[in-house]
């Protein structure tokens, strides 16, 4: 006879997320497996093995490691700018008509923008080297700006009428009515606009090369036909993506209670 | 006294309040009545800036400092109810004495530590209750406070609002002609705007 602990009906369907999530993972390498054996060749479609195999070589050298620092740095920097420069654009719009006018045209026209657009007209203004960080802060700020300016205007107008009855201080007014409005948007702005950082960012890359980059590699693996390192370099920006993707909510997680309760005292 | 002189508002077409003149006395409760769409709550929303009249004054408003119980609760879902009250105090009044209200509204327990919005509609009634009569206010504006309380409840918390709005210059906005008597003063009657 068999008996059923708290601790087993809390970890049942974790693994049980954790094992479908598996089995996803497994059936589409599976596929690509199959397909790769059907091309029959490594130029075309590499297997999932040879990928594995190249990006445990590549992981053993220190050029490697390098190169993702050299573009982790420039494409987090241009996104963490824009969330600042999203934030504050966001905050001046929500509070003067005039910055609202001139500015939610000026995001709307970036954000049609194709990024190839932005990338030559960068590589013609400044060098290679501010090129990620400019272009990935480029893609991200409409994103931030549009999303946290959306929070503040869905506000509870309630709310805010309470503070202006009571007098209560923006010091205090934000941590208890504003920011709980606006986080959610806050977050889904970034949780896009990181994934969004890191497609614009290595695209510039790959045009303007800049010595060192990830985007460098790729296009070399273009030019020496590669296709298992084009590939690993690929899947090394899926996983830095979306594990900044996980870690951004989860520190944003982590930081509303204290966003939250902080103010009244 | 806010003297209240000529005051008129519409929405559109529609004329809520014309040219309505009312006296409100120093440190006394005002008490108003009226149907549905007789202009009570736009009344308090101009008094608490709320909105701006299409014509007329209110005068002895100037640096008044105000409170307000509204229609809705209007808390703050994820603080507890010493939170949303305190929010609205000077960061010097002492945390007990927020409880202490609290208790005196009917509130102890696990209520004091919980977020508003595990709360029963009657206990945030309470609270909305508690942050008006706490604040420091020179006109207090109490629009269908006891809307949402059961009767027990109604009893222990008009004694509690009778006794923190002596002195003070209050509007008690009503359906209930008793709530009046409660506080001893004969309600106004605002009658529908055609």
């Amino acid at each position: 006879m068999t008996s059923t602990t708290s601790a087993d009906a809390t970890t049942h369907p974790l693994q049980r997320r954790l094992g479908r999530l598996l089995l996803v993972i497994a059936f589409w390498l599976a596929v690509w497996q199959g397909a790769a054996l059907a091309v029959g060749q490594e130029l075309l479609l590499v297997t999932p093995g040879a990928v594995l195999l190249r990006l445990g070589e590549l992981a053993r050298t220190a050029s490697f490691w390098g190169t993702i620092g050299y573009s982790f740095v420039r494409i987090v920097g241009g996104f963490l700018l824009a969330a600042v420069v999203g934030v504050l654009g966001a905050a001046l719009a929500s509070v003067s008509r005039i910055v609202d006018a001139l500015t939610t045209p000026m995001v709307s026209a970036v954000r049609s923008t194709p990024v190839v657009s932005f990338i030559i007209l960068v590589l013609i203004w400044a060098d290679s080297s501010r090129l990620a960080l400019i272009v990935s802060f480029l893609m991200v700020v409409p994103i931030i700006y549009s999303t946290v300016l959306e929070g503040i205007r869905n506000r509870d107008r309630s709310l805010l009428e309470v503070a202006a009855v009571f007098g209560v201080p923006l010091r205090r007014r934000l941590p208890a009515i504003d920011i709980p409005a606006v986080l959610p948007y806050f977050v889904a702005g970034c949780r896009i606009g990181i994934g969004l950082a890191w497609k614009s960012g290595v695209a510039a890359e790959v045009i303007g090369l800049p010595q060192g980059s990830i985007g460098e590699r790729m296009y070399q693996a273009k030019i020496f036909l590669s296709t298992a390192d084009l590939f690993a370099w690929t899947v090394v920006i899926i996983a830095i993506s979306y594990g900044l993707e996980r870690l951004v909510a989860w520190l944003l997680g982590r930081a509303q209670p204290r966003l939250l309760h902080g103010a009244p005292a | 006294m806010i003297a209240i002189r000529g005051l008129t508002k519409r929405f559109g077409d529609q004329v809520v309040l014309d040219a309505l003149d009312l006296d409100l006395a120093e440190g006394r409760v005002t008490a108003l009545m009226g149907p549905n769409g007789s202009g009570k709550t736009t009344l308090a929303r101009l008094l608490l800036g709320l909105a701006v009249p299409d014509a007329g004054e209110i005068r002895g408003l100037d640096d008044r400092r105000l409170a307000a119980v509204f229609q809705e609760d209007r808390l703050c879902e994820q603080l507890t109810a010493a939170r949303n009250v305190r929010l609205v105090l000077a960061r010097t009044t002492d945390p007990s004495a927020v409880d202490d209200a609290l208790r005196l509204a009917g509130l102890d327990g696990d209520t004091l530590v919980k977020p508003v919005r595990e709360l029963s509609g009657g206990q945030r009634r309470r609270v909305a209750i508690v942050r008006a009569l706490m604040a420091d206010a020179d006109l207090l504006v109490l629009d269908e406070p006891f809307k949402g309380l059961d009767s027990e409840a109604k009893t222990l918390v008009m004694s509690y609002v009778r006794e923190r709005c002596a002195g003070r210059t209050t509007l008690l906005i009503t359906h209930d002609p008793a709530e009046a008597e409660w506080f001893g003063v004969r309600p106004i009657e605002l009658t529908r705007q055609k």
